[in-house]
């Protein structure tokens, strides 16, 4: 019986030992989510940044790495200053289960619309998951393979040549505000919604040029109609061998989509580092790798003070680049 | 010959055990994320679409398709039943639908959806197996001045309708213009019409908002003003002889059918339009071309095909584009796409040369997906039905909440919420003074793709406006918009000058 009963309480007491044993390396970070994390995405469904969103989500999913649901939601309103406000004002009730995919407009739209009061600076950084490219693109029945026929073709048409992109005053523009600068041209920018539908006005000829990213044109691209002729990145693009870049044209001119993900502010220490060992699981895991690698994507993991220092720097460009449109 | 051939491959590859039952369950799923308010195709896609990596990438496509097919039937259903579009693309089924419910004559309405559904689906997925690749090039060459001009189209079929007050059709379209343009302006870059400075706006105002509030708010307060709570709800039944008068009267409509599958599978596949502005536009259509458009609104049977069998026809149609260009043809056709892209496949013009065994297997999948979706649907009527005969004091508190809901769901924003509580309250009063709600509709669905087509079209010529009836598709388009503008208007002053003169 004591014996029985002695053993019986080894067990408990093994088992109790078992317990802490089992929560002991989760100290350092024992803060695991309560409730459903809402997932935002700064953009509307089915583009870019939405489809990297989901396959975030899907990886986490897929792997079980988190005990309680990530439920995406996209607030594409206003380039993003819905989204924007929609943190700020979770980072006053619920800082902890609030993160959100983000992109360029997290810096632009910010400087273009300071009656939000969004800072930045006041949001937690969690992780950069990779840089997205951009290039430039013509129709092959335009009959130009290279960057000088562009600027000769574009400077006879002046301001005829029409140039679709994505947004006003955001990343298409100002690239090509950067082209008609660096080659004197007086290219017509054209806005549309979604960089899908941009490369569609390229494929059929309604428009005479595009810096669309790899993604969105490569479909146009197997399928030979559409070309490449420069590239905004530091090294040739794996995909795209035969497209220079704009730095071995002369013109020290790179230029990246971020793709990162970012917490509400004042969100705790211990939620900051969940987060940020999550993402980067899923930046480490195989689709992940896969996806950058099949996208030529740029950018290596970021994260914490990195990532912010890496956001201010990027504010200051892109304030200076809007003020030099006039934008600000 | 070739097609045929590939075809068989295909339907081999959508029988295969695992295939054929993921089609069958994302048909049942989808025909109740169809008839739940506010949840439509794009929720139910975007919901499931981590769920589809358990199974390989045919299989997955082919069960989304069918909760997207599915979801295009199960819309009708709440739009007949309760008076609120199940989803946006069955806004237009409540105009003739929820008339006919009330008749007590769900039970037609009911069959003639999904009979019209399925006709809708199967015609247009034969287009789609027939020329695919050819059609996928004239959706390229569809341009901002085409676009627009398509746009003027569906505008002037509304316009044009003989019966209707003109005057206050006009005022409707305008309410539903600016309202449309609440939001973000892509052109300038800058927010617009932020009533003050509520961030809400800045998302616009979502359609389902405003016809939600119309259809479930408005319907609510206008019914039991009506019945003074004294009704319970209309007694259809269905018993085997009923379906076949209904057939018979069915079979009238197939003109109606034909027209507008063909007009609702070619708006889907043009980019930027998809099932909504179909369904609309096959309606307008089929009130214009039909004997007696003054029924339209009160419960005619063709008021229900049309839009039914555009919606489905223009699902299938909007896939057109996403496999052979990549590019979505609606909001539900975006997720897809980027599910393919998870899935490793590059959608483009090689797509079809690439993977044909998954393109095919796909198609053949839609076949099945609409035999199985009228099947279960039709199953489900007798159901449906027993639901209706809920005195409407138990029914009212369930439009309600489903309203509710409804606003909630596609963007999680209470401020939605409250903005559909008002739009019911406000289209509750324009009903009562006799104003047309459905060009209100039909405007904030189609102000967000006219607008910008319009200024993108001047801009890129320079202010000339004559590239709406010199560009070759345009013109045509163009001139019959303006001639059915114009023809009504016409006719109303002639009818006043007849008028005076017998006075």
């Amino acid at each position: 019986m004591s014996i029985a009963r002695r053993g019986m309480l080894a067990l408990v007491g093994a088992l109790g030992i078992g317990a802490v044993a089992a929560s002991a390396p989760g100290v350092a970070q024992a803060w695991e989510p309560q409730k459903p994390v809402e997932f935002v995405i700064m953009a509307g469904q089915g583009g870019g940044a939405d489809k990297m969103a989901r396959l975030m989500q899907t990886v986490i999913e897929k792997n079980g790495w988190s005990s309680k649901p990530l439920t995406p939601i996209n607030k594409p309103g206003g380039s993003g200053a819905e989204a924007l406000v929609h943190l700020k004002t979770k980072g006053g009730s619920d800082p902890d289960h609030t993160i959100m995919v983000t992109l360029n407009s997290f810096y632009t739209t910010p400087l273009r619309q300071p009656g939000l009061g969004v800072d930045i600076a006041t949001f937690t950084p969690i992780a950069r998951m990779a840089e997205d490219t951009f290039l430039l693109w013509v129709h092959k029945d335009s009959g130009i393979t290279n960057i000088e026929e562009f600027v000769v073709a574009a400077k006879e048409a002046g301001n005829d040549w029409v140039m679709a992109g994505t947004g006003k005053l955001q990343e298409d523009q100002l690239l090509t505000d950067f082209l008609n600068a660096a080659y004197g041209l007086n290219m017509k920018y054209v806005p549309y919604k979604g960089g899908g539908k941009v490369a569609k006005q390229l494929a059929g000829q309604h428009a005479n040029s595009t810096v669309n990213n790899p993604s969105e044109q490569e479909g146009f691209y197997a399928s030979g109609d559409t070309v490449p002729l420069a590239a905004f990145t530091p090294d040739r693009l794996e995909l795209f061998p035969d497209a220079p870049t704009f730095r071995e044209l002369g013109q020290d001119f790179v230029y990246f989509m971020q793709r990162s993900v970012v917490g509400a502010p004042g969100m705790s220490d211990e939620a900051a580092a969940y987060y940020r060992e999550l993402f980067q699981k899923v930046y480490e895991s195989e689709d992940w790798q896969a996806y950058r690698k099949k996208k030529s994507l740029y950018g290596d993991f970021l994260s914490d003070q990195a990532l912010m220092d890496y956001w201010m720097t990027e504010r200051e460009i892109h304030k200076a680049m809007l003020s030099e449109m006039g934008a600000l | 010959m070739e097609i045929l051939q590939h075809l068989s491959d295909g339907f081999l590859i959508a029988l295969q055990p695992l295939n054929l039952g993921v089609v069958i369950l994302g048909v049942v799923v989808g025909l109740f994320i169809g008839a739940m308010p506010g949840l439509g195709s794009v929720n139910g896609v975007a919901i499931l679409l981590p769920m589809t990596f358990l199974v390989p990438p045919t299989a997955a496509i082919m069960f989304l398709a069918a909760i997207y097919y599915g979801a295009m039937y199960g819309g009708a259903i709440s739009s007949i039943m309760l008076g609120i579009p199940g989803a946006s693309t069955a806004v237009a089924t409540t105009f003739d639908g929820r008339p006919l419910a009330i008749k007590g004559q769900a039970d037609k309405a009911l069959t003639a959806a999904a009979l019209a559904s399925f006709f809708g689906g199967t015609l247009s997925i034969m287009l789609f197996t027939g020329f695919a690749p050819a059609l996928a090039t004239i959706a390229l060459d569809f341009g901002d001045p085409e676009i627009f001009a398509l746009m003027l189209l569906a505008f002037a079929t509304f316009i044009g309708l003989s019966g209707d007050d003109i005057p206050k059709t006009i005022f409707s379209i305008c309410i539903g213009l600016v309202f449309s343009a609440v939001g973000l302006d892509i052109m300038s870059g800058e927010p617009r019409l932020i009533f003050f400075d509520i961030i809400g706006f800045m998302h616009g105002i979502n359609f389902l908002v405003l016809a939600i509030g119309i259809y479930g708010i408005g319907e609510m307060l206008w019914t039991i003003e009506i019945t003074r709570g004294e009704s319970s709800m209309s007694k259809a039944v269905i018993t085997v002889e009923r379906i076949l008068v209904n057939l018979k009267e069915l079979l009238k409509t197939w003109k109606t059918g034909v027209m507008s599958s063909v007009l609702g599978f070619f708006v889907g596949i043009l980019p930027a339009a998809g099932a909504t502005p179909g369904s609309l536009m096959a309606y307008g259509v089929a009130k214009m071309t039909s004997r007696n458009p003054e029924d339209f609104g009160k419960g005619e049977i063709a008021g229900v095909v049309a839009p039914e069998a555009a919606n489905n026809a223009a699902s299938t149609g909007s896939m057109l584009p996403m496999l052979t260009l990549g590019i979505p043809g609606s909001p539900t056709t975006a997720i897809l796409l980027g599910g393919m892209v998870i899935w490793g496949l590059v959608p483009g013009p090689r797509l079809f040369i690439d993977e044909t065994e998954f393109v095919w297997g796909l198609i053949a999948s839609l076949y099945a997906a609409n035999f199985f979706a009228v099947v279960i649907n039709i199953l489900f009527i007798p159901l449906f039905l027993w639901m209706l005969k809920m005195p409407f004091t138990v029914l009212a508190p369930i439009i309600f909440v489903l309203s509710l809901v409804g606003g909630y769901a596609p963007t999680q924003d209470m401020h939605d919420v409250w903005l559909m509580l008002m739009f019911g309250v406000g289209g509750y009063l324009m009903r009562k003074l006799d104003y047309p709600l459905a060009p209100a509709v039909l405007a904030i669905v189609l102000g967000p793709i006219a607008e910008p087509a319009l200024r993108q079209s001047l801009l890129i010529a320079n202010g000339d406006a004559s590239v709406f009836v010199t560009r070759p598709i345009a013109g045509p388009i163009t001139i019959v918009a303006l001639v059915l503008l114009v023809l009504p208007l016409l006719k109303l002053i002639r009818d006043r000058v007849w008028k005076r003169k017998l006075l």
